[in-house]
């Protein structure tokens, strides 16, 4: 499948400026440079819209601009955590007044779809519409389900996202969770001080695929695969040298691999037996550092790869041209990516 | 792509019972399931009906074999999943490619709500063990692991139509013989965040429902679960009980016309209903019984009767809402209203539209009023439309 544009929405501002300066934080949570609204949506519509609807949005119309599609024969959508905005301000009403003098807005606009349609409403668009809801496979559920469209001749381009955003009350319950560090600390720095827990993050990133060339396209994307629980490292492994094989290449073949380490020891250790197991001597870069960890970041690093492949250029390395990224990710071992995608 | 989806099994816990034979009989003896809130503590007990399953999360936690301080959402949805599994009785279950996608809308929200009080008092407060299903991908995992499923496990939430994408979903992966099995519907508990939601929107009946009447009020809120069990035809060539139907057709659109209202002609539904058609290779008189989505609100049964009324022009086919049974079972509705599709064929069972006694004076079509058996039932229409302007329809064919 073809990338024929991508567009996001993240803690850094653009891939242009990622490459020059990396936007840097000294925090355990990373939140959205966003851009002028104004610019991409309706003013009359912006008022209305609560944080995860507005990055949403835009992202898919900057996306669907760049591709010059004006009414995508699918849209899918993939949140984990879907609007906590509205669903907290409707919660806390809702318990403030003790069940009376709601009023719907928060409501209406709470449930997971609300991206989706709200894109769909936008620009009028019938067709098939979908929201995929399951933690670190929402992106993976959406994307691939925009592939099988696509090779089911259902749909000849997609427009398919990953969208979540933080709310001071998530970001405070998933500290009591100890998913985070303790201290704020410097994102550029997480991999160079190992600690318990990681950095908080949101964003959303969409993408115009389609089986067609179309001569500008970012990447190619040649195959998802998603892998569920592995008992252990064995398991891991396994599940990525079959991908490997499934796709007839080699890690030779491969010239840069992005990894979704979090800057959390026990959750890094994965990366660092595979690492040396599989991929001994390969260019390895992380992304977590950039954009903080969500269940739906590996939007964003579909993102980066897009863009790495289309600029020939990789933040911190002098390696440049890249013809080959293998991505690989998981959300607290549990939900497990595998990426492969090449240059035009 | 034209591999058939068979339909290997089903399951289902509603207020009208805890399982298909229950169900059955209730929607035989036109049984309804709403009544006041027993289970749920609102402060619109009095007030509002529902739908609830008859039961305490202690009793469905001892029926599901799970921990009673889970979701009420994953209890419902682990109860019907394992009954759809065992009605499909498929021997090397474990040695199959096999997928569990279940939709709900708003996951452990019911313990969400009960965590929040003291959460807002003092946010150090509050037991953490009350949030950790809060997602709706979390609430389908305890259930995955349940069935022991791990080749592909996914939710979808699209609102009122989630589960007939689950469904759609399902059959597609079969069909692209990327899994040989997939367990499909969805799951709702009854919860004050939804009750309160729908409320705010005016869009409840504080009588029982009465859905494509002329003096229709709104809907009355229901809980459940519904799933089938959707198998490859290599599968079902093998099973010790065939297969009464396949899914023949299925079709996503979306209405572009209000976050939470339809249109006024249904654009949304009708594209719904005639792709989904077109899908199965039938023409509007080919379909039997429309499973209608018939929710009771004013807005709802205006448009998806119009779009019927476009679609089906003269020869319109027996229907009726089920939701005069079961009450909205929102993420869940497809799901169980698959399950009595099914039935529908198996059976040859057209069911009432409870309640109904004036016809709508837009619409030239009435819904059934009266159970009835024996019926030569081919092919089954069941619609789900929700917010967002999210409309699935799929057919269910004799096979």
């Amino acid at each position: 499948m073809f990338i024929r544009s991508a567009a996001s929405i993240s803690p850094q501002a653009s891939f242009s400026q990622l490459l020059a300066v990396p936007a840097a934080y000294t925090s355990n949570r990373l939140n959205c440079i966003e851009p002028d609204y104004a610019k991409i949506l309706d003013p009359k519509l912006i008022r209305r819209m609560s944080h995860i609807i507005k990055m949403g949005v835009s992202a898919a119309m900057e996306c669907l601009k760049e591709a010059g599609v004006e009414n995508p024969d699918a849209i899918i959508a993939g949140t984990a955590y879907g609007c906590l905005a509205d669903t907290e301000s409707f919660l806390t009403k809702m318990v403030e007044n003790k069940e009376e003098l709601l009023t719907p807005t928060a409501f209406i606009q709470s449930t997971h779809n609300t991206v989706a349609a709200q894109i769909a409403l936008m620009i009028k668009c019938h067709n098939y519409n979908n929201t995929f809801v399951h933690r670190g496979f929402s992106f993976e559920n959406a994307l691939l389900d925009a592939i099988s469209l696509l090779q089911e001749n259902e749909a000849s381009t997609v427009l398919v996202g990953g969208v979540d955003e933080i709310t001071n009350v998530s970001h405070e319950i998933l500290s009591r969770f100890g998913l985070y560090k303790k201290d704020p600390v410097s994102n550029l720095e997480i991999f160079n001080s190992p600690s318990k827990g990681t950095i908080d993050g949101e964003g959303a990133a969409f993408f115009l695929l389609s089986k067609q060339a179309s001569g500008k396209d970012y990447a190619k994307l040649d195959a998802v695969y998603t892998f569920f629980k592995p008992e252990g490292i064995d398991e891991v492994k396994m599940n990525i040298e079959n991908f490997l094989l499934s796709q007839a290449i080699n890690v030779s073949d491969i010239d840069l691999i992005i990894q979704g380490r979090n800057g959390d020891v026990r959750n890094d250790l994965i990366y660092s037996n595979i690492g040396q197991k599989l991929f001994p001597g390969k260019t390895i870069i992380d992304y977590k550092h950039l954009c903080g960890e969500y269940p739906t970041s590996s939007a964003f690093a579909l993102w980066l790869a897009a863009n790495i492949l289309k600029t020939g250029k990789i933040p911190y390395q002098a390696l440049e041209n890249p013809k080959k990224i293998l991505f690989y990710n998981h959300y607290q071992n549990i939900h497990h990516s595998l990426y492969l995608l090449s240059a035009c | 792509m034209s591999a058939p989806v068979f339909i290997a099994g089903t399951g289902i816990i509603s207020a009208i019972g805890n399982n298909t034979a229950e169900n059955l009989a209730s929607l035989e003896q036109e049984k309804a399931g709403m009544g006041e809130m027993r289970f749920l503590n609102s402060i619109h007990r009095q007030r509002l009906p529902v739908a609830e399953v008859k039961h305490s999360n202690s009793e469905l936690a001892e029926m599901a074999e799970m921990p009673a301080h889970v979701s009420r959402t994953a209890l419902l949805s682990a109860i019907a999943a394992k009954e759809a599994l065992a009605d499909a009785a498929i021997e090397n279950f474990h040695e199959l490619r096999t997928g569990f996608i279940s939709a709900n809308t708003v996951g452990g929200m019911d313990k969400t709500e009960n965590f929040f009080p003291e959460f807002l008092s003092n946010h150090a407060r509050g037991r953490l063990r009350s949030v950790v299903h809060h997602e709706c991908g979390a609430v389908t995992e305890l259930v995955a692991d349940k069935l022991a499923i791990k080749n592909y496990v996914s939710t979808i939430s699209t609102a009122c139509s989630s589960s007939a994408n689950s469904i759609f979903c399902g059959a597609r992966l079969i069909k692209q013989n990327i899994l040989d099995v997939v367990i499909a519907g969805g799951t709702d508990a009854l919860a004050k965040f939804t009750l309160n939601g729908f409320n705010t929107l005016m869009i409840l009946d504080n009588k029982y429902c009465q859905p494509f009447d002329e003096n229709r009020r709104g809907l009355n809120l229901g809980e459940g679960a519904g799933y089938v069990v959707l198998v490859s035809e290599k599968v079902a060539a093998k099973l010790a009980k065939k297969p009464a139907c396949t899914l023949s057709g299925y079709c996503n659109a979306n209405d572009a016309y209000h976050q939470t209202a339809s249109s006024p002609e249904g654009t949304g539904s009708f594209l719904a209903m005639k792709g989904a058609m077109q899908k199965s290779n039938i023409k509007p008189a080919d379909i039997s019984y429309i499973n209608l989505h018939g929710t009771g609100t004013q807005n709802n049964d205006i448009a998806e009767g119009t779009a019927i009324k476009l679609l089906f022009e003269k020869d319109f086919p027996p229907m009726s809402s089920t939701k005069s049974f079961t009450g909205h079972t929102l993420g869940a509705s497809g799901g169980v209203e698959a399950v009595f599709s099914v039935l529908s064929i198996q059976h040859g069972l057209i069911y009432p539209n409870l309640r109904f006694q004036t016809q709508m004076k837009e619409l030239p079509f009435a819904p059934e009023t009266k159970f009835s058996k024996g019926n030569q039932v081919n092919h089954v229409l069941s619609n789900s439309f929700g917010f967002g302007g999210n409309c699935s329809s799929l057919i269910f064919s004799k096979t």
